[in-house]
């Protein structure tokens, strides 16, 4: 089963320390030894985003930052995992390194499947 | 929302498919022996299963399964000294090496368990076991499955795979089996019997040989992420990474093999807009990696540059049949097998025509290990079909069809058939 993590904070608390940092690279490292991790990234801050927005037959174009957005997606992981809760188990381990390492850090991790084709089995 | 007891069982589960190895592999260094070592580790999952119920889930659960373990192995350290004061035959230096054994133990599990993970992966694919036995005990130690969950994976009854990895276990221990790295000239042997079972299972899952389903993709992504494991392990032997990229191209292209009613599509019926191309790139990685290390002469690799040719080209039309020809030549040059022969045939006929292709496969029709093999008559009849010669194509179309074992495959092959009759 694979999986998309989606980190989402408030981007007003800045880049992270250093420390947190690290201990990520090494979680990342420790997850390609595992063979779980497929790949992974960070996003640019919403004030580089552009959002295309179809509505009442209306094609616009926003550029960000967006003032509503309290907590934006910072960067997203993708795994191959044998069910949900050894994602969920991921996710709390990714969390407990923000709780050590960036006291005060508030945030989340979303976690989605992304559905393969035994989501969609045959039609009888 | 309050935590049930099944949530924490699924927790459980989760926390040891992510622990397990690391957990059996840091004990099978201290005791020596795999199969005490995945005792020790399973009494530690019971506790927890007694114990996190109530307590809740520790924060660190990996270290509190190790912590777990390591008592019980303690505690077995002492009960043998205790056997050995009363049985002085025991030896001496037995109980020297295990008082060691206990002193190291924190230091033991501390050191980089990459090493003993390494060690634990050549231990159940060694030599002196059968590849059914190799292939449950990886699955099993290195996996994290159970053995239910592998019974289901090769449709075979759990009791017969329980069997399987219990005289596994037991002759491990019988012909002292030492839980070490190969060396030297016995590296070599040993990594391919390693690199057979992964490919072994992966092939199991990709083109399932009974039953009815053509595929178990659960069967492929375990196979996928003991190659990567071992990709990091092993990161300086090329033919591992090799065996990885030539799975990952495989795997890139499960979404687009099977039709929204189960059954096959040939990969040149595929549409690639479905192929994965995250999977690609990493196939395409892996071989680079391959390549960097100066393994493009090995089987897997030659395997996966066949497959990353599929891969590059955008439609089939584009695909570089020519030096698919002449990978698979240096692939029949290194492992001379029928096999490799009729697909090479396959590759001629696009490259230069379904009659160059077909004198390729005639050489092969009294190839007595090819007698009940279906794709033989499946690829010479769909060269003589393209040749016009329809009679003749429908006959092989029939004879493959009672020749798989596969139910989806045989109706593929039986609609084939009846398309012959058509023209």
């Amino acid at each position: 089963m694979r999986f998309m993590m989606m980190v989402k904070t408030a981007e007003s608390n800045g880049a992270p320390p250093k420390e947190l940092m690290d201990a990520m690279a090494k979680l990342t490292e420790d997850a390609n030894k595992t063979g779980t991790m497929i790949t992974s990234g960070g996003l640019a801050p919403m004030s580089m985003s552009t959002r295309v927005r179809l509505s009442r037959g209306q094609i616009t174009t926003t550029d960000g930052p967006f003032t509503e957005a309290k907590e934006v997606v910072g960067g997203y992981a993708v795994f191959d995992l044998k069910s949900k809760q050894e994602a969920i188990e991921g996710a709390q381990r990714f969390m407990e390194l923000h709780k050590k390492h960036w006291p005060g850090w508030e945030g989340e991790t979303e976690i989605r499947q992304i559905l393969g084709p035994e989501d969609f089995p045959p039609k009888a | 929302m309050a935590v049930t007891a099944t949530d924490t069982h699924r927790a459980i589960d989760a926390v040891w498919r992510i622990e397990s190895a690391r957990i059996i592999a840091g004990l099978a260094r201290i005791v020596r022996d795999v199969g005490i070592a995945e005792e020790l580790a399973q009494d530690a999952l019971v506790a927890a299963l007694q114990q996190w119920p109530e307590s809740g889930i520790p924060d660190n659960p990996g270290a509190w399964l190790m912590a777990a373990a390591k008592h019980r192995a303690i505690d077995m350290f002492r009960r043998n000294k205790r056997l050995e004061r009363k049985h002085e035959e025991l030896g001496r230096e037995l109980q020297a090496q295990q008082e060691m054994a206990v002193t190291d133990f924190d230091a033991a599990l501390d050191d980089d368990i990459g090493d003993d993970l390494l060690r634990l992966v050549f231990v159940s694919c060694h030599p002196v076991l059968s590849t059914e036995a190799r292939v449950a005990l990886t699955l099993r130690l290195l996996g994290g499955l159970t053995t239910e969950e592998i019974a289901r994976a090769f449709l075979v009854p759990e009791p017969t795979i329980a069997q399987r990895i219990v005289r596994a276990k037991r002759t491990l221990a019988q012909e002292h089996v030492p839980f070490e790295i190969p060396r030297g000239g016995e590296l070599a042997a040993r990594l391919s019997s390693v690199l057979e079972v992964v490919y072994l299972v992966f092939n199991e899952g990709y083109s399932a040989t009974s039953g009815g389903d053509w595929m178990r993709p659960a069967l492929c992504e375990d196979a996928l992420r003991l190659g990567r494991i071992l990709a990091e392990l092993a990161s300086h032997e090329p033919e591992v990474h090799g065996l990885v990229a030539l799975m990952e191209i495989q795997a890139s292209r499960s979404r687009a093999r099977v039709s929204s009613s189960g059954e096959p599509i040939l990969l040149l019926d595929q549409n690639r807009a479905h192929w994965d191309q995250l999977l690609i790139r990493r196939g395409f990685a892996a071989l680079d990696r391959a390549e960097k290390l100066g393994g493009m002469r090995g089987a897997y690799a030659l395997q996966a540059a066949i497959a990353a040719c599929h891969a590059r080209a955008l439609t089939p039309e584009a695909t570089d049949w020519a030096r698919i020809v002449a990978l698979y030549e240096a692939l029949a040059q290194l492992a001379p097998s029928p096999v490799v022969e009729l697909n090479r045939a396959v590759a001629v006929a696009m490259a230069f025509g379904p009659a160059a292709g077909l004198e390729v496969v005639d050489g092969l029709t009294a190839e007595p290990s090819l007698k009940g093999y279906h794709l033989l008559p499946s690829v010479r009849g769909d060269l003589l079909k393209k040749l016009g010669r329809f009679d003749e194509a429908r006959g092989e179309f029939e004879r493959a069809a009672s020749l798989t074992r596969n139910a989806r495959e045989r109706d593929l092959l039986l609609d084939r058939a009846r398309t012959c009759e058509d023209n």
